[in-house]
Parts: structure tokens; C-alpha cells; sequence
């Protein structure tokens, strides 16, 4: 990487390093604003035993269920991993373990990561099967649980537009989680729709500072719709 | 007669107020923004990071970027904004929405709600909800009465794994509108032709029933 250059050409390169039981953050809530082709570049290099903290674990042949398919993953954590029937079978062959977290706790956790923030209280879960094993404490007369925050070795992420600096901006809800992986990866990866001349992106609009950015690469995407939806 | 779906909708949009944030769960709950009453403007928060959520698209408007926490695509109203959702959980979990609306399997006297797992059948997870009831002050949750084998959902003690201990103080079915108060459901509105009986013989937990029960009117 050439200093503030994090421009990277091929998909290979955008996901050197990756190796056999590394931790991975994606980006992306369903299918939208999800980083495909780093995905499908991780289904290609065929790394195993992955964590992967994700709100959602695609859809069979699409988005992070590729990586089901070889039995890529190890362990998922997520908040919801209703619509994959491979994964469901996987689940329950004991193939894959789950660590299912509240959508909220999980964006926490990774923004917490990102932050150097080590663990946080919060009221969600106090009380219910997420609260088991952790520790309770009480704040003007309410209990709250003690979270742990979430880093990975990568972190993969979709924006819209960035610039060489790795400035990204996300477009309408495809931004999501992935500001917030973005934070929290050793190695955070970008794919961008557009790579854009620097200085073309208003600095007061970035959503992703540079900063937080190691690798950008332009692809081209296919945006699948999982329930597409129109008034009549 | 037990209400409507569309009828359970009309009664949630009563307690809608102008200027409300709102949040609105899957299925009844979401058709309550159909019956936002004329002159009144309220936005709806879709925990995946869009709050004043529009109406569905047209085919010319349909964008992959732009969905609800459905997953459902759908537009942004004038006056909307769109954020990470860490933001978005930090308006749930901070108590900024004034109203949520959710789904239940199970609810019982000390304001338990149990709604994202039976076990032995598989777990999904419970996506947002968990800090919905806990971050929101004012939670309504709606559900049919009964089972379909006509089991109460209206328990002495939740039997599913909680969603959120100790939250919830109002119920709407599609036979009455409760309060949870001190240990006990208290009855405050049935449907119409709905018998005060009816809804004693359907709710498991202790039941208040004050000397006057009024019916719900719809027009």
C-alpha cells in the first residue's frame, strides 16, 4: 500500500492476508449493501473456519450463504439467519455454531470495537436466555448486562463512492452496519460502485473517514432484492 | 366478534399523537400506518437505519438500496434521514421513539414478553426486538387472545424464552385492550359483542375487570 493510496486493482489483493480461522466483519443488513464480490473472493480463496459477524447470513447462493457452501464458517453471529435453508441444516448437524445477538448489541459491539471501548452495559436482553453468564449490574435502580466488544481481522465492507484517501460515502440503506464494521476491522477492505478524483467527495459528507480504511477497490455489483415490494 | 386485523390497526392508530417517532413491527403492527389519522403527521423508524419511512415503491421507483427492517423495498418521505445502525439502535435504546408497536407469542402479569423462540422448533433470532422493549417507555403489543387451539397468550408466567423481562404495559388483542398494573392485566376495552365472560374464560393470568368495560366503536 502506497500511503495514502489504498487503491488495490484486484480482488486478490483486496483480501491478501486472509487466512484459516480469521475473525471477519461484514457490512450489510439482508442483501442490501452487502460487499458480494468480497465474498465470493473469500468463496474463491476457499479460507476456512471463518467467525463471521454479520446482522444476517445472506441467502442460499447468495451474499454470505456462498460461503456455506464449502462450510466456510465456523461460527456466525447475527441477530437474524431466518432465510437460509442451508443454514439451518448446517445448524442443526452441529456444523456451524451461532451466536445469536440483539441487532442493537450487535451494532454496539461493533462500533465499541472500533472505538477502543472494551465492553458497554446495556438494559437490551437483561432478563432473557442472552443474559446468561454475564455479568448484571444496576444503574439508578435498572439492571443492565455487561456486553463484550467485537473486533475482526478483516473487515469487509460496501460503500458507494470513495477516494484514494479511502473516504467512503454509503448510498440510502445499503450504509447500515458497514460504517460500523469499517471501524472495527485490523484490515478494513472498501468495494465502492465508484472511485472518485479526490476532493470530489465533500468532506463534511464522508460517513467513513479514511482513516479507518486500508484497501478500496472498485467492482461491479449485482444488488439482489430479497423481497421486492411495490404499492399497487 | 373478535377484531379484525385491519379493525386492530384502527385501534393502535388511536394512541398515535402529531409529531410521534414510531416504530412498527412485522405483520398487524405495520398496518397501523395505514390509518394515521387525516391532518396528523407522524415518522416511522425501520430500525435498519431509515427514519420516515415512505410508502412502497412504484416499479420505476424500486431501489436495492432502499429497503425496510422487512427487508421489503420501500421510499423515504419528505423529512426523512438514513444512518448506520448503531444510530439507529442509539434512538431505540435511548428511549427517543415515542411509540412501539410489536408482535408477541406471550405476555404475562409482570409485563414479560416472550416473541422470538419456541424451543425445539428452529431459532431464527430475534433481530431488533430485544432492544425495542428494552429501550422504548411506550410499547404496545399485539396478538390474537388465544391460540389457535385456544390456549391463552395472557399468562401468569411467560413459558417461552423472554424477549425483555418486566416491559410492557399495554396489550391489544383481538378481543380486548388491556393495561398490565401490579401483577394483574387490567380490562379497559373489549370488541364489540365481545363478553366480559368471553374474555375472562381466554386469559390464563389474573384479570382486573372494573365495573364498566367499554366496547370499541369503528365506524
Amino acid at each position: 500500500m502506497a500511503g495514502f493510496d489504498k487503491r488495490v486493482s484486484t480482488y486478490a489483493e483486496a483480501l491478501e492476508g486472509l487466512e484459516d480461522g480469521m475473525t471477519v466483519l461484514a457490512g450489510g443488513f439482508g442483501l442490501c449493501g452487502i460487499p458480494e464480490n468480497l465474498i465470493a473472493e473469500i468463496k474463491r480463496k476457499g479460507t476456512r473456519g471463518l467467525t463471521v459477524v454479520s446482522n444476517n447470513c445472506g441467502v442460499d447462493g447468495f451474499g454470505l450463504g456462498v460461503l456455506l457452501e464449502d462450510r466456510q464458517i465456523r461460527k456466525m453471529i447475527a441477530s437474524y439467519v431466518g432465510e437460509n435453508a442451508l443454514f439451518e441444516q448446517q445448524l442443526l448437524n452441529g456444523e456451524l455454531e451461532v451466536e445469536l445477538t440483539p441487532q442493537g448489541t450487535l451494532a454496539e459491539k461493533m462500533r465499541a470495537g472500533g472505538a477502543g471501548i472494551p465492553a458497554f452495559y446495556t438494559a437490551t436482553g437483561h432478563g432473557t436466555p442472552v443474559a446468561e453468564g454475564k455479568e448484571v449490574r444496576e444503574f439508578g435502580g435498572r439492571r443492565y448486562i455487561l456486553e463484550h466488544a467485537i473486533t475482526g481481522d478483516f473487515a469487509i465492507v460496501k460503500g458507494w463512492k470513495a477516494d484514494r484517501y479511502g473516504n467512503v460515502v454509503y448510498r440510502h440503506t445499503a450504509q447500515n452496519f458497514n460504517p460500523l464494521a469499517a471501524t472495527a476491522g485490523k484490515i478494513t477492505v472498501v468495494e465502492v460502485e465508484e472511485i472518485v478524483e479526490p476532493g470530489e467527495l465533500d468532506p463534511s459528507q464522508i460517513h467513513t473517514p479514511g482513516i479507518y480504511v486500508d484497501r478500496i477497490i472498485c467492482g461491479t455489483f449485482e444488488k439482489r432484492i430479497e423481497k421486492r415490494t411495490v404499492r399497487s | 366478534m373478535a377484531l379484525t386485523r385491519e379493525q386492530m390497526a384502527q385501534r393502535i392508530a388511536r394512541e398515535l399523537q402529531d409529531g410521534y417517532y414510531v416504530n412498527l413491527g412485522i405483520g398487524i403492527p405495520t398496518l397501523v400506518a395505514n390509518y394515521v389519522p387525516e391532518g396528523m403527521e407522524v415518522m416511522l423508524q425501520s430500525e435498519n437505519g431509515l427514519l420516515g419511512m415512505g410508502a412502497f415503491p412504484t416499479e420505476d421507483e424500486i431501489d436495492a438500496d432502499m429497503i425496510n427492517a422487512g427487508k421489503q423495498t420501500v421510499t423515504a418521505r419528505v423529512g426523512a434521514s438514513i444512518f448506520n445502525s448503531a444510530e439507529s439502535f442509539a434512538m431505540i435504546r435511548g428511549g427517543h421513539v415515542d411509540l412501539t408497536v410489536l408482535g408477541a407469542f406471550e405476555v404475562d402479569v409482570m409485563g414479560n414478553i416472550a416473541s422470538w423462540m419456541i424451543p425445539g422448533k428452529l431459532v431464527k433470532g430475534m433481530g431488533g426486538a430485544m432492544d425495542l422493549v428494552a429501550g422504548a417507555e411506550n410499547i404496545i403489543v399485539v396478538m390474537t387472545h388465544a391460540s389457535k387451539d385456544g390456549e391463552s397468550k395472557l399468562l401468569p408466567r411467560c413459558t417461552l424464552p423472554l424477549t425483555g423481562a418486566g416491559c410492557i404495559k399495554r396489550v391489544l388483542t383481538d378481543l380486548a385492550y388491556l393495561e398490565i398494573e401490579n401483577g394483574a392485566f387490567f380490562l379497559r376495552e373489549r370488541a364489540p359483542g365481545v363478553s366480559v365472560e368471553e374474555i375472562r374464560a381466554r386469559t390464563a393470568g389474573e384479570l382486573v375487570i372494573p365495573d364498566h368495560v367499554p366496547e370499541m366503536q369503528f365506524d
